[in-house]
């Protein structure tokens, strides 16, 4: 149980990499910037077992302010975001709590029609990984991927921590299950660190081939709207502004954007044209290519990993 | 360390919710409503009026506008008492002039306290519902049972007593509830409630004592929540009314009928420099082809007899 008894410093998960003078990464067709939309779609349950460490609730059950808010987000907002996302040409990838699979296999059905990426998010979003052993964490996230596997026939890739509760291992286990599941086809990149604008290598203990790819707490609009309390125009316009600087630094060397999403904020009647205009806004742009977390990580360690790990070990000396 | 293996356990891992309350439904799905007049958004204007005890206890939280200071909170008691003695007026003013026909929800204790206002809402015509008795008397979970059957027979019986209406809504204090609150207020002749958050449309909630239909109440709109919790300008929450009508409107050409729900409180929106934004978004709406302002309980029947 090494690293669970002493807390780190640094997770040491990544070297300093100064953004400057970074090898060039090159998107496909040229584009300066890889776009790409997340929808969390979450289930969080009414009465979940209790965590030592997190509480669930602010109320004594039922809670039913904060349940029944996320529960609009699978009844309501979901298709919304669907039929927007359709309009503009993005195929969502989606964080899931992947007891939703049973929960409301009619959700995912949609998603796959589509053609959508799935990735883990965990079972459910009021299961925290706190307090967790290192073998029931490993459960929890094997029993995640098996779930997205055995309902899409996806080789989950990418990871994002329910609830974003982790551990020391989180990283490393997502990454073992994923190899001992789908060898290098699964768990080779995390939404679970906001340290770059553009992907980056991540060491883990079993030194797998595995990036970080940005998914931006910034642009995420639970932060937006329920943390920093933004109105939605604002929000729109910082969408905007937000692409605007990533797409003219990706001239030099390609960058990420990511728009991650919940359906019970930003597809709220009073939020969609907001939300809209900057869709179609960044759509709108020339070189941009619209893709996928899962498509990005790919390309990244194929093709640009080599490379930034040697930069990164040359500048670190 | 690890946790008790419960938590990697899940036993309402399977299809639909995981409680028995409501059926899994997603709106898309759902056959598309009609309004009278082939209106596009029935428009629910949703009044609430509240009393705010000085003396709260804030038992088991305190409600949201609630006293913030040490006793006694004379600055948050009078200015919430400012909404019943002038800002309703305004707002009365407001419904008038654009033909509004809004929905009141009252504390059954400002009944009891202020029997003009009382009178001068009754006389309108419009449907009053039942916001609890108080805004520190909390529905919550854990509470007491007949204790809580006390509360909502009392809240229930004394508004239908002094109203001279049938009062077939309910709204809890805090949109808070205890987990028998629906069977008690399904007991009590109540039809309707409007705590849950989770929908844009009407929908069917089950109970031990008879159906109950959650109406679609929306709070991220509410005047309360996006100037007094967000903190956003009044130009902001106009501007968010706005967009809602535009999405819904347009949402309907596909969906069938829609909602608009405004929640708003007289104490909020009646102050001098907001009413003007709540008589633009009266406007705006009003303005529009295929609405149809209609009372709580009007959006509820005209649903509920499209239902199988």
């Amino acid at each position: 149980m090494a690293g669970r008894s002493e807390m780190k410093q640094d997770p040491g998960f990544y070297d300093y990499w100064p953004y400057e003078n970074r090898p060039k990464i090159e998107w496909p067709n040229d584009a300066r910037i890889a776009f790409w939309v997340a929808p969390n779609i979450e289930f969080y349950e009414l009465n979940p077992p209790a965590n030592p460490h997190r509480k669930a609730w602010p109320q004594p059950s039922p809670a039913l302010p904060g349940y029944s808010i996320r529960d609009y987000g699978n009844r309501v907002g979901h298709v919304r975001q669907m039929e927007l996302l359709d309009k503009y040409g993005i195929r969502g990838s989606i964080s899931l709590s992947t007891a939703l699979c049973d929960h409301h296999p009619e959700i995912i059905e949609m998603c796959a029609q589509r053609d959508w990426e799935f990735f883990s998010h965990g079972i459910y979003n009021t299961r925290y990984t706190y307090g967790m052993s290192e073998e029931q964490e490993r459960e929890m996230i094997r029993d995640s991927m098996e779930t997205i596997h055995r309902h899409t026939g996806q080789k989950c890739a990418g990871y994002l921590a329910p609830a974003l509760s982790h551990s020391e291992l989180t990283l490393d286990l997502f990454a073992e299950v994923g190899t001992a599941l789908f060898g290098d086809e699964g768990g080779f990149y995390t939404c679970d660190l906001f340290h770059d604008d553009q992907p980056t290598p991540i060491n883990t203990r079993s030194g797998k081939r595995f990036a970080s790819i940005p998914y931006s707490l910034e642009m995420n609009d639970t932060i937006a709207y329920v943390v920093n309390k933004i109105e939605p125009r604002r929000y729109g316009q910082m969408l905007k502004d937000n692409f605007d600087r990533l797409y003219a630094e990706g001239a030099e060397s390609g960058t990420v954007m990511c728009i991650p999403t919940h359906n019970y904020q930003v597809s709220c009647p009073h939020r969609m044209k907001a939300f809209e205009e900057a869709l179609e806004y960044i759509t709108g742009h020339e070189d941009v290519w619209v893709t996928t977390g899962r498509e990005i990580a790919r390309h990244f360690i194929d093709n640009h990993q080599d490379d930034c790990l040697a930069d990164i070990s040359a500048r670190g000396a | 360390m690890a946790l008790d293996q419960e938590y990697l356990q899940y036993p309402h891992r399977s299809h639909g919710m995981d409680h028995d309350r409501y059926e899994w439904s997603m709106l898309s799905e759902r056959k598309p409503v009609t309004w009278p007049g082939e209106a596009k958004l029935a428009l629910w204007v949703n009044v609430c009026l509240q009393f705010f005890p000085l003396d709260q206890q804030g038992k088991p939280f305190a409600v949201p506008g609630g006293m913030t200071m040490p006793y006694p909170d004379l600055r948050h008691f009078s200015l919430r008492d400012y909404g019943n003695r002038v800002g309703i007026y305004r707002f009365l003013r407001a419904f008038e002039q654009f033909g509004i026909k809004p929905t009141y929800a009252m504390n059954t204790q400002l009944a009891e306290r202020a029997p003009y206002l009382l009178e001068r809402i009754a006389a309108t015509g419009d449907e009053i519902l039942c916001h609890g008795w108080n805004m520190d008397k909390l529905h919550y979970g854990g509470m007491d049972k007949s204790e809580e059957e006390e509360l909502v027979q009392r809240s229930l019986s004394r508004l239908r007593e002094l109203s001279g209406q049938a009062v077939t809504g309910w709204i809890s204090p805090a949109r808070n509830e205890s987990e028998n609150t629906p069977e008690l207020l399904a007991a009590s002749g109540v039809r309707y409630f409007c705590d849950w958050v989770n929908d844009d449309m009407p929908y069917r909630f089950n109970t031990s004592a008879g159906d109950l239909v959650a109406m679609p109440l929306s709070n991220e709109l509410e005047d309360r929540f996006v100037l007094m919790n967000n903190l956003h300008s009044e130009q902001s929450w106009l501007e968010q009314v706005c967009d809602a009508c535009d999405f819904l409107m347009e949402e309907s050409q596909t969906g069938g009928g829609r909602v608009l729900a405004l929640n708003i409180h007289p104490w909020m929106l009646g102050q001098p420099h907001r009413i003007g934004k709540l008589e633009e978004a009266l406007a705006y709406i009003t303005g529009k082809s295929g609405m149809w302002s209609a009372s709580a309980a009007e959006i509820m029947q005209c649903w509920q007899q499209q239902q199988d």
